[in-house]
C-alpha cells in the first residue's frame, strides 16, 4: 500500500524543470526536430507505435523526443493519448497478400514465386561502426530496377495445397466476425488466439524476443523455420455507416512473419507443418519473428503437446507481455510506501524482541 | 470486398477518388484546387475531428480477424452550398487534409464539376501516388536476389 502525502510540490516542479533542461541538452547543439526523429529514427518510431498500439508516426516521434528516447515511456505516452480519442471504426482485416512489399524473404523456398526481395535491411552488414555517418553528408540514391508485376503469393498458400502445412485457422470465419479487444475488455482465460495475437502485437519486444529465443533453446521447442517474412504498405479500409460502403483511408506499414514448425502428427491428424504468426506495426522484423515463435509455442495445448515451458504458458506470457503494465507495477515501488514499511518494521522489531526475551 | 453488383458501380467511382484524396497530402490537394475556378462555400457538418480506427489483421494471414492496433484517423463532413454532402476519413491527424478531401468529395458529386476536377485534381494526385509506389517497387526489385550460380549449375 502507498498513501498520498502532501508537500513536495516545489521539489517536483524543480525536478521537472531540470528534466526539461536536461532533455534539451547543451543549447549549443541544435535541437532535434520531431520530423527528424520520424524520418531518421524510423525503427525506434516503429517500436513505439507497436508497443503503444497506436499507428501515428508523428505522435510516436514526439513521444520519443519527450521521453529522451525511452521507448517504453514513449509507448506509455501513446497509450495515454489514445484514451482521449473516440473510436470511429474498425478496418476490414488487412490483406497482407496484396501488400506492396518492400521486403519479402523465405528461408524455406529459395525460388518462391515473386522471388526473394531483401529490401532495406541490416542483414549482411558487418556490424562495423560507420564513422562516415558521424560526419554526415549526402547519401547516394538506392538503385532501381524495372519492377516485376507478378503477385507475391503467401508461403502458406504455396505449401498449403498439398496439405503439408496446416491451413489458416478459421479461414472460413466471416471477416465480419468480431474479435476480442483488450482495449475494451479485461484479459480473461482461456484466451482465444485473437486475444493472444492482439496482446503479442502490442507486447514488449524484449520480452517476446527472450521467450522466442527460449523456445529455440529447448524450452518448448518446435523447430521453427522462417517460412516467410514480408514488410511493406497495406491499404486500410473502413466502412462508415453514413456511406454504407467500404472506403480506403490510406496505408500503414506492417511486418508479417509466417513461422513454419515441425509437428509429428497424432492419431487423428497426419504429420504436417504447423504455423506461428506474427504481425506488427511498422518495420519490426525481430518483433514479428519473436511474436510468431511465441504464438506457436502458446498453441501447445491445442496441438496436444506437453506444456512445460514458460513460452507455452498462455497466462504467464499474456500477463507479462505488456510493458506498460509491467513498468507500472515495477516502478510503482518508487512511490511512498511509508505506512506499509512502518508496519513491517514494527513486525520485525516485535519478532526480534520476542526472540530476545525467549533467550533471556 | 470487390462487389461487382451493378448497384455498386456508382460507388466504385466515388471509392476511387476518396482513396486518392485519402493518400494525397493537404498541400497537394490545395495546390491542385488552386487551378480550379470559383468553388462554392462549404458548411462544416461534422469535424474535422481526430479519432481512431482499430486495424484488424487475420490469424495466420488468412484466418479469423484479430485486433492489431489502432490507427489515428481524421474525419470531416461538409456540404457544398446548395449541393451534395462530402465525406472524408483519412489516416493521420491533419484536419486540413480531411476537410479538403471532404470538400473535393462533395464537389466530385456535382456532375457539372466532376470532369474538370477529375482532370485537374484527382488524376494528377493519382498519378503522383502511382509514381511513389512505382519508385518503391523499383527499389525493391533492385534488391531481388538472383541465384545465378545455382541456376548455372542446374542448366
Amino acid at each position: 500500500m502507498y498513501v498520498t502525502v502532501k508537500g513536495g510540490e516545489k521539489a517536483i516542479d524543480a525536478a521537472h524543470a531540470w528534466m526539461a533542461e536536461e532533455r534539451r541538452g547543451d543549447p549549443a547543439v541544435p535541437e532535434i526536430g520531431v520530423a527528424q526523429i520520424a524520418e531518421q529514427l524510423g525503427r525506434a518510431v516503429d517500436r513505439v507505435m507497436g508497443e503503444g498500439s497506436l499507428y501515428d508516426r508523428d505522435l510516436a516521434a514526439l513521444a520519443l523526443k519527450q521521453s529522451q528516447g525511452d521507448a517504453i515511456e514513449a509507448a506509455f505516452l501513446l497509450r495515454a493519448y489514445r484514451t482521449t480519442l473516440p473510436r470511429f471504426a474498425h478496418t476490414t482485416p488487412i490483406d497482407t497478400a496484396s501488400m506492396r512489399a518492400e521486403r519479402r524473404v523465405s528461408a524455406i523456398f529459395k525460388d518462391l514465386p515473386g522471388g526473394q526481395i531483401l529490401g532495406p535491411t541490416y542483414d549482411y552488414t558487418h556490424r562495423l561502426l560507420d564513422f562516415a555517418l558521424a560526419a554526415g553528408g549526402p547519401v547516394p540514391a538506392a538503385p532501381m530496377a524495372e519492377p516485376d508485376t507478378a503477385p507475391l503469393p503467401r508461403v502458406p498458400d504455396i505449401l498449403g495445397h498439398e496439405g503439408l502445412l496446416e491451413a489458416d485457422a478459421d479461414a472460413d470465419a466471416t471477416l465480419d466476425a468480431v474479435p476480442g479487444d483488450l482495449t475494451r475488455e479485461p484479459l480473461m482465460f482461456p484466451a482465444g488466439r485473437d486475444i493472444r495475437l492482439q496482446a503479442l502485437a502490442r507486447g514488449d519486444e524484449g520480452f517476446l524476443l527472450a521467450l522466442g529465443y527460449s523456445t529455440q533453446r529447448g524450452y518448448g521447442g518446435s523447430h521453427p523455420f522462417a517460412g516467410e517474412i514480408r514488410m511493406g504498405e497495406v491499404s486500410l479500409e473502413i466502412e462508415p455507416a453514413e456511406l454504407g460502403f467500404a472506403i480506403d483511408i490510406g496505408d500503414i506499414v506492417v511486418t508479417e512473419c509466417q513461422m513454419v514448425n515441425q509437428f509429428k502428427g497424432s492419431k487423428t491428424v497426419p504429420a504436417q507443418f504447423t504455423r506461428g504468426y506474427g504481425l506488427v506495426f511498422g518495420h519490426a522484423e525481430r518483433k514479428a519473428m519473436a511474436m510468431a515463435l511465441v504464438d506457436r509455442a502458446m498453441r501447445a495445448e491445442e496441438l496436444g503437446e506437453e506444456c512445460t515451458a514458460p513460452a507455452q504458458n498462455v497466462e504467464f506470457v499474456l500477463y507479462h507481455s505488456d510493458n506498460i503494465e509491467a513498468t507500472g507495477f515495477v516502478e510503482h515501488l518508487k512511490l511512498p510506501h511509508y505506512v506499509d514499511f512502518q508496519s513491517e518494521l514494527q513486525n520485525v522489531r516485535r519478532m526480534r524482541s520476542e526472540l530476545r526475551e525467549a533467550a533471556e | 470486398m470487390t462487389d461487382k453488383s451493378p448497384t455498386d458501380a456508382p460507388n466504385a467511382a466515388r471509392k476511387r477518388w476518396m482513396a486518392v484524396l485519402a493518400r494525397a497530402g493537404a498541400n497537394a490537394i490545395a495546390a491542385r484546387l488552386e487551378g480550379i475556378g470559383e468553388i462554392p462555400a462549404f458548411v462544416r457538418l461534422r469535424g474535422p475531428e481526430i479519432g481512431l480506427a482499430m486495424a484488424r489483421g487475420r490469424t495466420g494471414g488468412g484466418g479469423a480477424p484479430f485486433n492489431l492496433g489502432e490507427v489515428a484517423v481524421t474525419r470531416c463532413t461538409v456540404r457544398a452550398e446548395g449541393g451534395p454532402i462530402g465525406h472524408a476519413y483519412v489516416t493521420g491527424r491533419d484536419a486540413r487534409h480531411a476537410e479538403l478531401a471532404a470538400q473535393v468529395d462533395a464537389l466530385m458529386q456535382d456532375a457539372s464539376r466532376a470532369a474538370e476536377l477529375e482532370r485537374s485534381v484527382i488524376a494528377p494526385l493519382e498519378a503522383a501516388e502511382t509514381v511513389r509506389r512505382a519508385t518503391i517497387a523499383a527499389k525493391a526489385e533492385a534488391t531481388k536476389v538472383r541465384f545465378f550460380a545455382m541456376r548455372n549449375m542446374r542448366t
